[in-house]
């Protein structure tokens, strides 16, 4: 069989006795690796000192020209995810996941060519446009794939995988960190070698789950008592009909909240503690305070999503918006009262929330549109987190300098941002609380569209 | 058809090993210098 036609959907369906627990390990091979993108920031300082090496030559990248690498990436992100998702469902997962793999390793390839000749475009079309396109199809691929296999479970499964979107950079920052210290010498700062061999590892790891990951086969129902607990799923509604529909549109809007109201506030978390808590709270333990919010941002993907399927839908994002509007606004009190623990204990929640809050979304699509066209519908979907990804961090920093600029103090500043938090969380409790289940003239019957 | 079903089991390990392992290392490296926070 060529290798072409070994990544056919035909190909990709599951043989008898082919255990459904191996789809989640090739899910997670995919956005372990992808979730890489956010530890992009360890190459910030090494790249802006390519030609000074212990110091930044004139000619060197400013850190500014440098921050559009990742922006670019998570732009294209959207741009295949809402592009390709349809595609996807038509090739099959393992086509997807391996024109992902080629794009994600391919980027950092074509990045280190940028980097060996200085050529900063080079770079942004590399690891910016072709690892952003790998980026974009390795995130929805192994999603709906998973929505097949777990009827039962979809939001724990779905949960799973993408949680191994948010553990990526834990694996991707120590990795590029210690690679670079290995390639350093007294002439190159061992970017070029590190994204090499980056592209090369996560290739390898990609391709794992590309021989893993299989379609269930037409008509296949879970094993045992898993069957008894499928819940009934929403008729099919075609993805360029869902578009129409006002569920599409208040979903948008409450991914677009919740991510916002979080994006910016992870941005901003290592500067925040350290000024709310001065002389308590210094550099070293600013770091861990980021590293605590990266594991509750990665466990809450798996627990809530997890959770959802036995809340409902509906209900859990409730909960994320409520209870998050109220710790959000809580989080002023815990720095006037001095207390590290509280204000650590309401982010932790809070960043859970936010996991959360990605990990359930592909569930809920697939509860009001159905499983065949989700995962063009989720890529679609991913076009408000690109959205949110520049509004969260440019409105943060925005108020907190409007703030500071009229003479409100630092801790004052950052209280105003949570009011404001607060508040873009209760329009999204009113989005959500808005969904109500598709209306039956949308429901696909074959032939429409 | 045990055999079949063990060599099932087998990849099944093997699979999950294979990406909890590298997981583990990531979680393990955030959690020491998570530890931070609170040392005094």
């Amino acid at each position: 069989m060529s290798l072409l036609s070994f990544l056919d959907r035909d190909h990709s369906v599951a043989p008898a006795g082919y255990s459904r627990w191996r789809v989640p390990p090739a899910a997670l091979a995919i956005h372990l690796s992808i979730g890489q993108a956010y530890a992009f920031s360890v190459f910030n300082l090494p790249l802006s000192t390519l030609i000074g090496i212990d110091h930044a030559a004139p000619d060197d990248w400013k850190l500014t020209t440098i921050g559009w690498i990742f922006s670019v990436a998570i732009v294209f992100l959207g741009l295949s995810a809402f592009t390709f998702g349809r595609w996807l469902e038509a090739a099959g997962p393992r086509k997807a996941m391996f024109a992902s793999a080629c794009c994600f390793a391919g980027g950092f390839l074509v990045g280190a060519v940028g980097v060996q000749l200085h050529a900063i475009a080079l770079v942004y079309l590399g690891y910016g446009v072709l690892g952003g396109i790998g980026l974009g199809l390795g995130y929805i691929a192994p999603v709906s794939t998973l929505i097949k296999w777990f009827p039962d479970r979809p939001g724990m499964a779905t949960g799973l995988a993408i949680m191994g979107f948010g553990g990526g950079a834990m694996i991707g920052s120590p990795l590029a960190v210690a690679l670079m210290a290995h390639f350093k010498s007294a002439t190159s700062m061992g970017v070029v070698e590190t994204f090499v061999a980056m592209g090369a590892l996560y290739f390898a790891f990609m391709m794992f789950g590309v021989f893993t990951v299989r379609l269930p086969a037409p008509g296949w129902t879970p094993p045992g008592p898993a069957a008894a607990s499928v819940k009934p799923t929403a008729r099919d509604v075609h993805v360029d009909r869902a578009l129409s529909t006002p569920q599409f549109w208040l979903l948008w809007a409450v991914l677009c909240l919740n991510v916002t109201a979080g994006i910016g506030v992870l941005g901003q978390a290592s500067p925040m503690i350290q000024e709310m808590f001065p002389g308590r709270i210094g550099a070293g333990a600013a770091a861990g305070f980021v590293g605590l919010l990266s594991l509750a941002n990665m466990g809450g993907r798996f627990l809530w999503s997890s959770l959802s399927d036995f809340l409902g839908r509906k209900r859990t994002y409730a909960v994320y918006f409520a209870l998050g509007a109220a710790l959000y606004a809580a989080v002023p009190t815990a720095g006037r009262l001095g207390s590290v623990a509280l204000f650590v204990a309401f982010y932790v929640v809070i960043m859970s929330m936010y996991g959360g809050g990605f990990a359930t979304i592909p569930a809920y699509l697939r509860d009001l549109f159905g499983v065949m066209h989700v995962g063009a519908i989720h890529g679609r979907l991913l076009t408000a987190w690109s959205v949110a990804g520049v509004a969260g961090p440019v409105l943060v920093n925005y108020l907190r300098e409007y703030q500071i600029g009229r003479g409100v103090p630092k801790t004052g500043a950052y209280a105003m941002t949570m009011y404001i938090m607060a508040g873009l969380l209760v329009i999204g409790f009113v989005a959500n609380a808005r969904v109500r289940p598709v209306d039956p003239a949308h429901h696909w019957r074959g032939t429409d569209v | 058809m045990s055999e079949s079903r063990s060599t099932e089991a087998l990849k099944l390990a093997l699979a999950w090993l294979f990406v909890l392992i590298p997981a583990a290392w990531g979680v393990a490296q955030v959690i020491v210098k998570s530890a931070a926070l609170f040392a005094r």
